[in-house]
């Protein structure tokens, strides 16, 4: 055996014993794109509570709509981490609460989708696909917006991957996207692979996969270090895979991190609780990709988003229903933080989204289209593509560090 | 005359792959062969170490009032306590998989375990939750196999009212804001106690109407209204008490009182009786017809479902008052069923058990079935949301998954391939859609483990 081959060999034994299964529910993709920038979409499914996420401490409907799951202003015990007089974030995203603090996190309130109705099959569809007809494509944004990306900024050896089994809908599209996630089972000998191959020279899609995944291997034994000290948090092993994948200065651009189990309709806790310690869990995950990435981290960007908010009011359990408007966060050195930019709609029962929602007062493609444009030099003239019928959304500017 | 590659479309599209002798067996009258399979009533999982949903339900309740009576003095004894928790659900857990896959690996009726599946993703709770984990086996059990052969309407009113769908939709403890109950609690303790809208949205929006079936927020509240007090009974003095622990028990105290309007209709009935009129409401909707329609066709024959064979089984749907049988007869009449190459990819789950069949697997080591399929990416009863899994190719042909199958057909290979014979296995499982690449493949092959391997990783055994 070759000493590529025996890095191989150990850097997946290192990663099954690190992924112990997670990593079959937490997915990451990849793909290749421009120049040194980096981005990290984090798809969030199952309707973020925004007003746990980001609590709008300072509106006096607030306290009242959220009962025993409103966070405390900050200073009190448990209370909120101080974004301004308006806004804290929950006191488990301590690192993102840093990261405002050094200029480098954007907080998004009021965001939503142009989805208006409840579903999250659909609001996660219509987020992804970039079109505002649920099931209307069958490519996403993100991959659409790489396609239109100038061949020459494009590097021609670079190929997307996937880290977790399957490409999410965002991802899916005519730009090459392929998908890696560690395994617990052992490699196949070159001479069973080779007859595969054989097997698939004459089935192109199955060609194509067999293909893109032995690209991934190679990719991910150059980073085996990386992945080798994962802890117990749900989200750190594929985010050190992540971390080791965008760290390599001939691998992939772009990434999305599949993230589940936001859809907090019971027993949602407040500043400690089940939610809080899924934030927590995040944020800690955020912190050790930002380790990790080292230098990288200055050219990256993480966008998190999900397709739509919860009730502004508890519900019956403890626990927020289905809603519209949410929070975003951008976050990353190359991001110009330190700011909350909201049109803040208010929670009196006036202004509340049909008597129970966060209003949306900005739409979340304002921000992709801002990061597409700003941070991954994808061409304005393209983003009709990427986003059809959205002429009037226009890209938000001045997102990052000139 | 014998017609092979109608075989091995029923054994294959339709069924969960064929098992050596099978395809013969059904060469005769492939359409014939299926609709058989709809006849007598469905085959139970008889294992005596299987425990229904109240047992495990009322024993959950018993360990959880043990651990709160814990909280108050013992930190240490609590958390073995918790641990306790998973120690009750883990071995339900893997005998229930284990259960199941020796029935889908064996069963001669895997045209009817195959739609037994179809309706229990369809009908999805998830072990992501984690009492879940106890009971999805059992809910599959309970609710959907002995009802796949009768009418939907039977099978919707078994699948909401039964416990693992009561917790895993929080329904179980949603309280209407007007109920005795609410009022005493805002009395007494000026506590606001309220519904939780989760299980009628998902009724309306995935089990029957699906989410273009033109219902509103305002349904979906008065709907939640109208199923508070479905729940789940439980032992001892308390105000949670009533019913049988762990069985479906309605709480008249937590009841929202009065007519609630769904859907432009108005429902005054009595307690109970106004939930199971509003689901038979919704059984019979002719948007719920479309949405099973859809369902079955895109599961059974294509991503994207042919429009005239959704509109027939619609119909038949319609027609026959949501008998089920009606429709299954009428899918595999379909043309496009028997024509269409074989375009889906197989998920996990089903490769998995495919190839069970095809190898005639003995199941040696129970604790390793749960890993088999959490391994390829389908983790039994594990879907990331009350969807279900999805069911297009798309969805399940991605680079890793298709290695991590391939890692898992080579383990297969060497673990059982010695004693095979793959060359002479290969027409007995894929009939007429055997490649001559494929045979050529095998015929070359290293050893006999390795022509195993090539046979799981075929083209033609990865799709239907």
């Amino acid at each position: 055996m070759d000493t590529a081959m025996m890095k191989r060999r150990r850097f997946l034994q290192g990663a099954a014993l690190a992924a112990g299964g997670a990593l079959l529910t937490t997915r990451l993709a990849f793909a290749g794109s421009d120049g040194d920038s980096r981005l990290i979409v984090i798809i969030m499914r199952g309707a973020v509570d925004g007003l746990a996420a980001v609590p709008p401490y300072g509106d006096p409907d607030y306290a009242r709509l959220r009962g025993a799951l409103a966070i405390a202003a900050p200073g009190a015990t448990d209370g909120a981490l101080r974004l301004d007089n308006l806004f804290g974030l929950h006191p488990q995203l301590g690192f993102l609460h840093e990261s405002f603090a050094a200029g480098e996190l954007t907080v998004f309130h009021a965001v939503a989708s142009p989805y208006r109705d409840r579903s999250h099959f659909d609001g996660q569809d219509v987020l992804e696909s970039g079109v505002i007809t649920p099931h209307a494509s069958q490519t996403g944004w993100l991959n659409r917006a790489l396609a239109a990306q100038s061949r020459g900024a494009r590097r021609g050896t670079e190929r997307g991957v996937a880290l977790g089994s399957n490409v999410p809908l965002m991802m899916r599209g005519p730009a090459e996207v392929a998908s890696w996630s560690p395994t617990k089972l052992a490699e196949l000998d070159e001479d069973t692979l080779q007859r595969i191959a054989d097997l698939y020279s004459h089935d192109p899609l199955l060609g194509a996969r067999l293909g893109a995944a032995q690209t991934a291997n190679s990719m991910a034994a150059d980073d085996a270090p990386g992945m080798m000290a994962a802890g117990n948090n749900r989200y750190e092993e594929v985010i050190q895979a992540a971390a080791g994948f965008l760290g390599n200065d001939a691998g992939p651009r772009v990434a999305v991190f599949d993230t589940t189990g936001w859809d907090t309709h019971a027993n949602e806790g407040g500043a400690r609780g089940a939610l809080g310690n899924r934030f927590g869990a995040l944020d800690g995950a955020l912190r050790t990709l930002k380790t990790r990435l080292g230098p990288t981290w200055r050219n990256t960007t993480v966008l998190a988003v999900t397709e739509f908010g919860r009730t502004a009011a508890i519900n019956g359990t403890g626990g927020s229903d289905h809603g519209t408007g949410t929070a975003a966060f951008l976050l990353g050195g190359a991001v110009k933080g330190g700011r909350v930019i909201s049109d803040w709609p208010g929670l009196s029962a006036a202004h509340l989204y049909q008597q129970r929602d966060v209003a949306p007062t900005l739409d979340v493609r304002a921000v992709f289209k801002g990061t597409l444009v700003e941070h991954m030099g994808v061409p304005a003239g393209a983003l009709d593509t990427v986003f059809p019928d959205s002429e009037k959304v226009k890209p938000l500017r001045d997102l990052f560090r000139a | 005359m014998p017609d092979s590659t109608a075989a091995a479309i029923a054994t294959n599209r339709f069924g969960l792959g064929a098992r050596p002798g099978e395809l013969a067996a059904c060469a005769a009258d492939p359409l014939g062969w299926l609709e058989a399979q709809l006849k007598g009533a469905p085959p139970v999982i008889g294992d005596p170490a299987l425990q229904n949903t109240a047992t495990m339900v009322a024993t959950i309740d018993r360990v959880r009032a043990q651990n709160r009576a814990l909280r108050a003095d013992n930190g240490q004894a609590l958390i073995q306590a918790v641990m306790k928790l998973g120690a009750i659900y883990r071995p339900a857990y893997v005998g229930e998989v284990t259960a199941r896959l020796r029935l889908a690996s064996t069963t001669d009726r895997s045209f009817l375990e195959r739609i037994t599946q179809f309706w229990s993703n369809h009908f999805a709770v998830s072990v992501d939750k984690a009492v879940v984990l106890g009971v999805a086996g059992s809910y599959e059990r309970e609710a959907i196999r002995p009802n796949v052969l009768g009418s939907f309407q039977e099978l919707l009113l078994a699948v909401e009212r039964h416990p693992a769908m009561l917790l895993y939709l929080d329904n179980y403890r949603s309280v209407g804001p007007e109920s005795m109950f609410a009022e005493r609690a805002r009395e007494r303790a000026g506590r606001e106690l309220g519904i939780n809208e989760n299980l009628a949205r998902e009724i309306m929006e995935l089990h029957t109407l699906g989410v273009e079936g033109g219902y509103t927020q305002a349904d979906v509240t008065a709907f939640a209204k109208v199923i508070t007090g479905w729940s789940i009974g439980a032992a001892g003095k308390g105000i949670q008490a009533g019913g049988v622990a762990g069985e479906f028990y309605f709480r008249p105290n937590i009841h929202e009182p009065g007519a609630q309007k769904v859907l432009g209709r108005s429902y005054s009935q009595d307690g109970l009786r106004q939930g199971e009129s509003v689901l038979l409401d919704l059984a019979r909707n002719p948007a719920t017809a479309r949405h099973i329609a859809t369902q079955l066709t895109r599961h059974f024959i294509a991503d994207d479902p042919p429009p005239a064979t959704v509109a027939r089984l619609a119909q038949v749907f319609n027609r026959s008052g949501g008998d089920l049988p009606s429709v299954y007869r009428a899918l595999i009449a379909e043309e496009a069923a028997w024509s269409a190459p074989l375009t889906k990819f197989k998920t996990p789950n089903d490769y998995v058990i495919s190839a069970w069949r095809a190898l005639d697997m003995p199941i040696d080591d129970a604790r390793q079935v749960p890993a088999v399929f959490a391994n390829l990416g389908q983790r039994v009863w594990s879907p990331n949301s009350p969807a279900g899994w999805p069911d297009r190719s798309a969805d399940w042909d991605g680079a890793a998954a298709l290695m991590q199958r391939l890692r898992w057909a080579d383990e297969i290979g060497q673990r059982f391939g010695a004693g095979v014979n793959a060359v002479q296995l290969a027409p007995q499982i894929l009939g007429a859609t055997l490649s001559d690449n494929t045979r050529v493949a095998l015929g070359r092959a290293a050893s006999a483990a390795q022509a195993v391997t090539l046979l799981l990783a075929a083209p033609e055994f990865m799709r239907r």
